[in-house]
């Protein structure tokens, strides 16, 4: 699915990622944990094709094509999906108006027929169950006045709509009491399947209670330093970071 | 939602498409105004002695005038003697009906969209459609005219309502208003007239097609609906123009009368050529909109969807006189390349209770200008006025301009003014976002654009609503990036 092969990122003059490696296969799902600033931000930018950021050296290899050839429009077609950390807000324009359009430019990118209104709302209906929104706060303008629960549910009631083969979630826990983190969690879950891949960017191990990772990697200053599986989030959690750091140091 | 999508699917071609001319044999009066032309003009419409003195009052008081040099545009010097004030398709007689009608000019409407046979009578519309100087065709006269409304061009009104005409041209916007307006009241040609009697419900939008064909020639309409008490009309307006390299004078006069109770929501899609990409061409479009609620509990909404024209200066504005009379401007300006655009409202308080409500949305690209100028003038005995105005400029590039004059005049404590402005650039996130869901760069910038405009757009009829957003859309084009 995913081969990143000695990613290096800068943005201005900041060098953030410094010889990335991650291979990641249909099915899998991976966690990149880390202290703040080690780069999983970034990461997950440079992966949608966000332009600020300057990839130095280094390839991505997504389905067997150059990845960083591609606009962030045509990653999106060929399936890779960002749920954003910061959804935007576009006033005016409704989550289902977007997702029309987005939804059927990706379709004519594919050679598929649009979808007209009626089989739109159907494919809709049925995946707003999946996320447990309300066709309410899809009436609404684009992310304006949501919560952050609501925000982030929106962004995996797209991806739903979207159905990528590659998703990264970034930091997809970040502002959600623990009932919102159950719902998201579960969305995602039910959109998992051996087929696609999912990589969850997050700070902490809560939401890997959730999703459940076959493997999680700890990213610190631009570099996937320790790889593991769940349990690796576990020992995260009890004991900070700085272990790691250490080990690096030493290293 | 679907008309969004029909939006973006429609978005092909990115030049003027209604840049194209009509070979239609024409009658034009020779270059140059002075009384002889004004004469010229008033005997070719056959018209009374009194309107022949109010064009020569008003011609004689504009040459006292001067250009006005407020507006923040600039553009350079207009050779008012270089300009043909008549011209007219050649027709051996007068259309009895739309069969008699040349057919090369219906072409021309077909040409625009503007079927005026079938099409219009599925979707319900009556339309009067004006090509250079002369109303051609009004369709469905017959069946408005049994609720006794009356729907015809300015020359026939003239001739069949003089009374009407009389009692109302120039009582609101007098013939030496302005610079631009007393031009017009001594050379206009046509327009179209609308009454509606009291108590009558218009059932169906009126609507007038304007359309610049000859070269040199300057258009000159002039618009007058009076609205009975308790009557309710809905009114659009569109306007299209070849494509020229030289500039074009359009300097138009709509008044509407609104007695009490009475309703009247004008819209306008104005698309006239606005000049290429380099600032070379394009129509000159100083207009005076001007309506006068005169009756208590009358109301008038002007909604405007502005992308064409290389300058525009135009002021739709209301007199609220009734008491508990009201008035709202809803406008989205949309300015790209070297357009300039200086557009606003005055909403003018005189009456107890008024009420008005300003909505403007500009919309700057490439090196174009963008002003709001807008006046709320709450005059002493207008007891309990209330306005809102919200202002919100989107910038796009850093090459363009965007302007807010707002001036405010309250002589009455009572009076409860508000003023909301906002500027906002479109984020390269919001662009980014679109983009990583699979939208292409241009339709993310439709989106947006359209989703800035909503408040304005869903003032606008259904269809026109649809045009609006394709003319958004085809004006931007090619903005960003």
């Amino acid at each position: 699915m995913l081969s990143i092969k000695n990613l290096h990122a800068k943005i201005e003059d900041n060098q953030i990622l410094n010889g990335l490696n991650l291979e990641v296969r249909p099915g899998e799902v991976h966690a990149i944990m880390g202290p703040n600033g080690s780069g999983k931000s970034t990461l997950a930018s440079v992966l949608a094709g966000r332009e600020e950021f300057e990839v130095t050296d280094g390839t991505v290899d997504y389905l067997g094509k150059n990845l960083l050839e591609l606009d962030p429009e045509e990653r999106a077609r060929e399936g890779i999906f960002l749920a954003f950390q910061y959804p935007v807000e576009i006033p005016g324009v409704s989550t289902i108006n977007f997702m029309k359009t987005a939804v059927n430019q990706v379709r004519e990118a594919r050679g598929q027929e649009p979808l007209d209104a009626v089989s739109f709302l159907g494919v809709m209906k049925e995946k707003m169950k999946l996320v447990e929104i309300d066709q309410s706060l899809l009436n609404r303008s684009l992310n304006e006045g949501f919560s952050g629960g609501e925000k982030k549910r929106n962004e995996i009631f797209q991806m739903a709509m979207l159905e990528p083969k590659l998703a990264i979630l970034d930091e997809t826990d970040s502002g959600l009491d623990i009932d919102a983190l159950r719902i998201v969690a579960n969305g995602v879950n039910k959109l998992r399947n051996k087929n696609n891949s999912i990589i969850v960017v997050t700070h902490y191990q809560r939401l890997l209670e959730y999703i459940v990772p076959d493997f999680v990697h700890v990213l610190y200053k631009g570099k996937i330093v320790k790889s593991g599986t769940k349990e690796l989030a576990l020992e995260l959690e009890a004991k900070g970071y700085d272990w790691i750091k250490d080990e690096v140091a030493l290293a | 939602m679907s008309k969004d999508n029909q939006v973006l699917e429609e978005i092909t071609s990115k030049e003027y498409e209604h840049g194209w001319t009509s070979n239609i044999e024409m009658e034009s009066a020779p270059k140059g105004l002075n009384e002889d032309i004004v004469r010229f003009i008033s005997a070719k419409k056959n018209e009374p002695d009194w309107l022949l003195e109010w064009r020569l009052k008003a011609y004689r008081h504009w040459t006292t005038m001067k250009e006005p040099k407020w507006p923040n545009v600039t553009y350079p010097e207009i050779n008012y003697q270089d300009v043909i004030y008549y011209a007219a398709p050649k027709q051996k007689a007068k259309p009895k009906s739309l069969e008699e009608v040349d057919p090369e000019l219906l072409k021309t409407f077909e040409k625009l969209g503007i079927s005026l046979t079938e099409q219009k009578r599925l979707t319900g519309i009556a339309v009067d459609a004006v090509l250079d100087s002369v109303s051609v065709a009004t369709t469905f006269k017959e069946k408005l005219g049994e609720l006794g409304i009356i729907f015809c061009s300015f020359s026939e009104a003239v001739q069949e309502h003089p009374e009407l005409v009389k009692k109302y041209l120039g009582s609101v916007v007098p013939m030496n208003d302005n610079y631009f307006a007393a031009l017009n009241s001594a050379v206009f040609s046509d327009g179209s007239f609308c009454y509606i009697p009291k108590g009558v419900r218009c059932p169906m939008e009126l609507s007038t097609y304007f359309r610049i064909n000859a070269a040199n020639t300057g258009q000159f309409e002039r618009t007058l609906i009076v609205a009975d008490e308790g009557s309710y009309v809905s009114y659009l307006e569109g306007c299209t123009a070849p494509q020229r390299d030289e500039n074009q004078l359009h300097a138009a006069v709509v008044e509407i009368y609104a007695m009490k109770d009475a309703h009247v929501k004008y819209s306008t899609v104005q698309n006239w050529y606005p000049g290429d990409k380099d600032g070379k061409g394009g129509i000159y479009n100083f207009v005076t909109k001007r309506a006068l609620c005169a009756g208590n509990h009358s109301k008038v909404s002007w909604t405007q969807v502005e992308t064409g024209s290389s300058i525009t200066w135009k002021y739709p504005s209301c007199i609220l006189k009734g008491d508990y009379s009201s008035g709202e401007f809803y406008s989205v300006a949309v300015t790209n390349n070297y357009q300039q655009a200086d557009t606003g409202t005055k909403m003018i308080h005189i009456g107890k209770h008024t009420k008005s409500r300003i909505v403007s949305k500009g919309i700057s690209a490439g090196r174009s200008q963008n002003s709001y100028r807008g006046q709320v003038h709450v005059l002493k005995r207008a007891e309990s006025a209330r306005n809102f105005s919200q202002c919100d400029s989107l910038l796009m590039g850093d090459q363009c301009g965007a302007h807010t004059f707002p001036y405010i005049d309250v002589e009455n404590n009572s009076a409860k003014v508000e003023h909301e402005a906002t500027t906002s650039k479109i984020g390269e996130d919001q662009i980014f976002y679109c983009l990583q869901r699979g939208i292409d760069e241009e339709s993310a910038v439709a989106l947006i654009v359209n989703g800035y405009a909503k408040e304005v757009l869903n003032q606008l009829p259904m269809e026109f609503a649809v045009e609006a957003q394709k003319l958004l859309a085809l004006t931007l084009e090619g903005s960003v990036g």
